[in-house]
């Protein structure tokens, strides 16, 4: 079978920069930070008070009783994202019900669910009193579930765990899921709970940033003086649909996939290194089939942790050269949003790409000995470009290489 | 306002049937979400879209509610809403 080619017809967003695609744009335009501090962090103990911020949806209206009741914070922002590129992409029951469509969507935790029930089972010592919607909340794959049901999706359907690369990653096995003849048109993305109780841990490796005075200038990737990152989270959907399908149905093709690149570190549980993400951009750019000079941006992992950000300019500087595309870190104004990053950063890239500008890498104000060698943008550029690359990088050392181009 | 009610009741363990049925019937309609109209002592459990997942969430409540421990068994001749108003008001007299 020949490979089929994939394009993206539909996003959405629920994010700490915006609660749909007008306001996220708007904020990335505007270098607009979603940074806050939350004294009930410090109550808990944490060291650093900082995170994303965003408003629990009330779904009421929306959704019945009987899907409201399995969904967890991160599956209500997941859920309000994929309405909103469905809409976006012009697709509806008709069509999800004709084709063979699924869902592949990055999650890697459920933790508050799991702790009331855990806390519940304790206290009750009965587990009939913890209600129905509890294993459906804490399970991982809870986005997927919930979200194949209220669709009515009858393709492949499971999530995709990989750290913070969950989302990229989705979104790289939805493509190959659509390339390869599998799948006409697959829901893609990643969704990311903002609790602090999911954390906890996280803030116990002293991987945060401690820069409590003024909190948007806490998240600073690639800057000679970052201390590490902010939690986040939200949710964003990619709609991925194979190219003769969007073009039958006079679909909004907002860009192709054409490459997708992985690689493992092989190395530390936590601390990168750039063999591994190197691998992963060659491998995507092959993919792609594309001269490095055809990329006019990079959408970079850099989460503002001091050896990641080191790392991964070390590798794109390796893979690119002398050619010096724009890069930057958009986790400078939403935070780090982990499992959800991956996709939400292909979003903002598209909208860029759409509006004709490169957001600005906000609180780059000093380069170091490695991030002085590309292009990084701590202001807003107005400057077209036609292809862009995203990375999304996690623990266990699992990398992801996106590269996607307009048509 | 729920939970305060069934605390108050609890510790009360005065109610009569109809208080009993007003409870039972007012969280059907609040928060199942039935329409009132389709409420009355012959619907059943289907007539109300009352499912086995559903059916979880309603041992909470009768627990929360009326202090009153709801197991599998006790459902297996009750086919009517009419029915689970008399089980729950004769358990929780009985407690």
């Amino acid at each position: 079978m020949s490979l089929r080619r994939v394009v993206i017809t539909g996003i959405g967003a629920y994010t700490a920069i915006g609660k749909n695609l007008d306001e996220v744009l708007d904020s990335l335009y505007h270098g607009r930070s979603g940074i806050v501090f939350d004294p009930l962090r410090k109550e808990m103990g944490f060291r650093s008070g900082l995170t994303g911020h965003i408003e629990s949806p009330d779904l009421k209206g929306l959704l019945d009783r009987r899907a409201r009741v399995g969904l967890p914070e991160q599956g209500k922002y997941a859920y309000l994202a994929t309405l909103e590129a469905l809409k976006n992409a012009g697709i509806d029951q008709d069509y999800l019900d004709r084709v063979e469509a699924g869902i592949l969507y990055g999650n890697d935790s459920s933790s508050v669910p799991v702790i009331e029930t855990i806390d519940m089972i304790r206290q009750k010592k009965d587990t009939t009193l913890l209600g129905s919607g509890s294993i459906f909340q804490s399970m991982n794959s809870t986005i997927s579930m919930n979200l194949s049901v209220i669709f009515k999706l009858k393709g492949i359907n499971f999530t995709l765990s990989g750290a913070c690369a969950s989302g990229s990653h989705a979104l790289g096995m939805g493509y190959f899921m659509i390339r390869h003849g599998y799948q006409e048109c697959v829901i893609t993305g990643g969704g990311q709970e903002i609790n602090a109780e999911s954390m906890g841990s996280f803030d116990g490796l002293s991987a945060f940033s401690t820069r409590e005075d003024v909190p948007e200038k806490a998240s600073r990737p690639f800057d000679r003086d970052r201390d590490g990152l902010v939690p986040s989270g939200g949710a964003a959907t990619v709609i991925l649909e194979s190219y003769d399908s969007a073009v039958k149905r006079g679909a909004p093709i907002l860009g192709e996939v054409i490459g997708y690149g992985f690689s493992s570190n092989g190395d530390h549980i936590s601390v990168p290194n750039i063999q591994g993400p190197k691998k992963s951009l060659e491998m995507a750019i092959r993919d792609a089939g594309i001269d490095i000079r055809e990329i006019g941006y990079i959408n970079a992992h850099a989460t503002s942790t001091p050896v990641g950000d080191e790392k991964e300019a070390q590798a794109i500087y390796e893979v690119f050269g002398n050619h010096r595309p724009w890069v930057s870190s958009t986790k400078s104004m939403t935070g780090h949003e982990m499992w959800m990053g991956g996709a939400s950063e292909v979003a903002y890239s598209l909208l860029m790409m759409h509006n004709g500008f490169i957001a600005p890498n906000i609180n780059f104000e000093n380069p170091d000995e490695h991030s002085a060698k590309l292009n990084i943008t701590a202001k807003t550029v107005n400057e077209g470009f036609d292809m862009f690359l995203s990375n999304a990088f996690g623990f266990g050392g699992t990398n992801s290489t996106l590269i996607v181009r307009k048509i | 306002m729920l939970l305060l009610q069934a605390q108050n009741n609890v510790n009360s363990g005065i109610m009569n049937k109809s208080e009993v049925v007003d409870i039972i019937n007012g969280f059907l309609v609040e928060e199942f979400e039935i329409e009132e109209e389709v409420i009355h002592p012959d619907a059943t459990w289907r007539d109300i879209g009352i499912d086995s997942l559903d059916f979880v969430d309603i041992v909470v409540i009768i627990d929360k509610e009326f202090g009153v421990k709801l197991k599998g068994e006790d459902m297996v001749d009750i086919k009517t809403l009419g029915q689970f108003h008399e089980l729950i008001f004769q358990r929780h007299q009985n407690k």
